[in-house]
């Protein structure tokens, strides 16, 4: 329960070992490079942007190369890829491969270039094809497809609408054209929506045989070719062969290629290392022999580095405690079962300057309500199951991936714990099967009690645990407080309200109202009653005067105060809100039933089983998936909204520190993470 | 048994329907709104499936509460076990009125939730790593969806037959 203490390292070295000391500090990983001194005429900062973009763009070149690779000859990757995290590699293999980087460079190059060509050759087959198709109807000219013309006749091909035939066309001639009468109309092929025609005619009728024939939808062919159809044909097809074998050329060249695949990934992340070392050697303010570097790190490996450091190299290490107003970055530091829900607390945002880690404290309650929201033994058995086998298999899955795995393998435990006690087993698959296939019904019983026999003491407990949380909550408010030596906002902030609600539940509990609920009813002695009364009482009035009291003017300062109880309707809609642990309960046990019972209403044979099987797994995995997310989605709820709302904002910067920020592969070597 | 005597299950009935009906409506436009956002955040980057699948599944949930209390009546009722219980017409009508909350909250609900989704799908589109508190939003909302289903549940409960 913990922000990791920080503390600011500046380290002053020779330039001569100054690719040797930012090689180390990125492969150590633990310094966020921060520099509180600016230029001035001894210490100059270099002009590194032009090497570090050559750098970034070098491994963008190889990523594209990479993902081209992909579209080729796509990587067999099982399902569980993702989890599997970045490869290890030796520093020798990475070594060698840094010294062919220049020929690993080329090859990405020829990839690209090779991809370019694929997609240039599959256009020219495209528009061959179209070639075709447009010359297909014309195949059984065995002349050149163009206006041509012999000493007295001309040739002029075209197409006319479908439908139309020989006669027709000679009408429209005769009508239009009469003095035309050498024309001589061959038809080449007809289609359902053009009719295409060869027309032969004297060369001086023919300007006004084509005009007639314009009229009646006559119209020249949009391409020409200067062979005859079936030859052109033959060309394209010939060429087309052509292209084909490129491609294939190209995707077999791919292929070798590809063989580079995990070289080509080595060689990425090695430029996208040097650009980050580049980016920051950029910052560093350096003098003629010396540089500095300077930035956070966490205080538990300051010493290691300085030691580290000093022996190896001629250089100056000085460690110091922050100043007062510097926002340290944070990293949290919890024990092994509450870190996996730091991915939680991230998510809604790191601590702030002078605020705790509340991931601790948080993580009992998450898991807690979890359980409760899920609450049924065998889904949560399968989930803890699911979780910790993915996270024996993969111990190298990313770091945020094995901490939310291990969150769901803690809360289906829960579940599992809290299923026992509501008896919930696939719902109530224990007394469907056994009534159904069996003839005799048998209940699991619950340990404690099934929320569907007495759904109202389970609103009670909720509502119970919902005080407790928002309690805590408050508690640490408190503590905060004490901790910040504010002993006034203390009292009025949070001893007031303790008061007010911890006697308005007191004077609650014995009043018919409550009795209806829990169907007990709880008497009190006189003078507890008359205490609730007067709990509540000094809390109200307390509130009412202290709220505004950094207020002169006393009306706004009641004002303000008579406003702020009026949060009291807050605290009720909060505690309200923890009935969803009652209600998200009963919704996993009840739909669990509705499926059992539609399983149950196949026949009682060995077919019926079957069907009933299937209707199980695929009803059950979605029961499960769904209220899975409601439970996630409800408990982060209840932290987010209820339990921080009482006394954390959030709104630290996450610990970046400079490191070997590797996409595809990690190199083995001694690294603190 | 007369039509007055017949008229108790009926409306008893009504009341399951309308609480399956109307929250699964609501649930079916919420979580089709919150798809056609899903579906655009996916095709300019595919990678962000998992997450805008989950926001678009959370006005899914009201028609689920529909079910629930659907079920609870029509086991109450007797319809599922086979043996109609003999119910009065006011008992029909207490039903009916128990299933309301749920049929009318969950109609709405779903769909301001779907609404709120579609903007949840947009802070993903925008800034991935806010994924907690996207998810945030739409489940504001569902809290009222998950009180009335709170109130028909205790009351279909309580009502005796």
């Amino acid at each position: 329960m913990a922000v990791l203490k920080m503390q600011r390292i500046s380290i002053c070295a020779l330039k001569k070992d100054r690719k040797a000391i930012l090689e180390k500090l990125q492969s150590l990983g633990v310094l966020e490079v921060s520099h509180v001194i600016g230029e001035d005429d001894d210490f100059q900062k270099m002009d590194t942007a032009q090497q570090k973009a050559g750098f970034e763009k070098a491994a963008a070149s190889v990523d594209q190369a990479l993902e081209i690779l992909e579209k080729y000859v796509p990587e067999n990757k099982s399902m569980f890829a993702s989890l599997e995290g970045k490869k290890l590699i030796d520093q020798e293999e990475e070594e060698k491969v840094r010294q062919e980087r220049k020929e690993l460079l080329r090859a990405a190059k020829e990839i690209s270039d090779l991809d370019r060509e694929h997609a240039e050759q599959l256009a020219s087959v495209a528009k061959i094809h179209n070639s075709i198709e447009s010359l297909t109807p014309w195949l059984s000219l065995d002349v050149p497809l163009k206006p041509s013309e012999t000493e007295r006749t001309v040739l002029i091909p075209g197409t006319m609408p479908g439908g139309t035939t020989i006669e027709s066309v000679y009408e429209a001639l005769a009508e239009r054209a009469p003095e035309a009468e050498s024309a001589d109309i061959h038809m080449i092929s007809s289609e359902q929506s053009s009719v295409y025609l060869a027309v032969i005619c004297l060369k001086e009728e023919a300007g006004a045989v084509e005009e007639a024939l314009r009229s009646a939808g006559f119209a020249r062919p949009s391409q020409t070719w200067s062979r005859t159809p079936a030859q052109e044909k033959e060309e394209l097809l010939r060429e087309e062969a052509e292209c084909r074998e490129k491609i294939a050329a190209v995707e077999s060249r791919i292929g070798e290629l590809a063989q580079q695949r995990e070289n080509l990934k080595i060689v990425s992340d090695y430029y996208r290392v040097r650009a980050e070392k580049y980016g920051v050697l950029g910052q560093l303010p350096q003098s003629h022999r010396t540089f500095v570097i300077s930035g956070y790190i966490p205080q538990c490996e300051a010493q290691r580095v300085s030691d580290e450091l000093t022996g190896k190299y001629d250089c100056m290490v000085d460690i110091e405690e922050l100043k007062e107003d510097e926002e340290a970055p944070v990293i949290l530091k919890n024990n092994p079962f509450s870190a996996s829900m730091e991915g939680v607390v991230e998510s809604y945002g790191l601590p702030a300057k002078g605020e705790i880690d509340p991931t601790t404290i948080m993580s009992f309650f998450y898991v807690f309500f979890f359980g409760m929201m899920l609450s049924d033994a065998a889904y949560g058995a399968i989930v803890a199951i699911v979780c910790g086998v993915l996270v024996h298999k993969f111990p190298r899955m990313s770091e945020g991936m094995k901490k939310s795995l291990k969150l769901f393998f803690y809360c289906g435990l829960s579940t599992l714990v809290w299923g026992i006690l509501f008896g919930g087993y696939f719902g109530n698959i224990v007394d469907i099967v056994s009534e159904k296939f069996f003839g005799t019904k048998i209940t699991v019983p619950a340990v404690w009690f099934a929320p569907l026999d007495d759904p109202m003491k389970l609103l009670v407990f909720s509502l119970l645990f919902g005080v407790i949380h928002l309690f805590t909550g408050l508690g640490i408010k408190g503590y905060l407080c004490l901790k910040d030596g504010k002993v006034m906002d203390f009292i009025c902030d949070v001893v007031l309200w303790y008061l007010l609600v911890i006697g308005l539940i007191l004077m609650l509990l014995p009043s018919d109202i409550f009795a209806s609920i829990a169907q007990t009813h709880i008497v009190f002695p006189g003078w507890l009653n008359t205490m609730a009364g007067g709990l509540a009482a000094v809390g109200a009035v307390g509130i009412v005067l202290m709220s505004g009291r950094d207020k002169k003017n006393p009306a706004l300062r009641l004002a303000l105060g008579a406003y702020d109880l009026y949060n009291i309707t807050g605290w009720l809609s909060d505690v309200l809100s923890y009935s969803r642990l009652l209600a998200l309960g009963l919704a996993t046990g009840v739909i669990a039933s509705v499926i059992n019972q539609m399983g149950s209403m196949v026949p009682s044979n060995v077919i019926g089983a079957l069907g009933f099987a299937v209707i199980f797994v695929i009803g059950h995995s979605l029961n499960l998936a769904i209220n899975l997310l409601g439970a996630y989605v409800h408990t982060n709820r209840l932290q987010f909204v209820e339990f921080f709302g009482k006394f954390y904002d959030g709104g630290g910067a996450p610990f970046n520190p400079f490191k070997e920020n590797t996409k595809y592969t990690d190199i083995k070597e001694e690294t603190i993470s | 048994m007369n039509i007055a005597g017949e008229m108790g299950i009926v409306l008893a009935l009504l009341g399951a329907a309308c609480a399956v009906l109307f929250a699964g409506i609501g649930s079916a436009i919420g979580v089709g709104i919150a798809g056609q956002a899903a579906s655009g955040v996916v095709t300019e980057d595919p990678s962000k499936f998992a997450k805008v699948l989950v926001i678009q599944l959370l006005p899914g949930t009201q028609g689920l509460y529909g079910l629930l209390v659907g079920f609870i009546t029509l086991s109450k009722i007797g319809i599922l076990g086979g043996e109609l219980a003999d119910i009065s017409v006011t008992t029909g009508l207490l039903i009916l009125a128990a299933c309301l909350p749920i049929a009318i909250v969950g109609l709405l609900s779903a769909i301001s939730q779907g609404k709120t989704a579609v903007a949840a799908i947009g802070i993903v589109a925008k800034k991935p790593d806010q994924f907690g508190k996207a998810m945030l939003f739409p489940a504001m909302v569902e809290t009222y969806a998950i009180l009335a289903l709170l109130v028909s549940f205790l009351a279909v409960n309580g009502i005796p037959v």
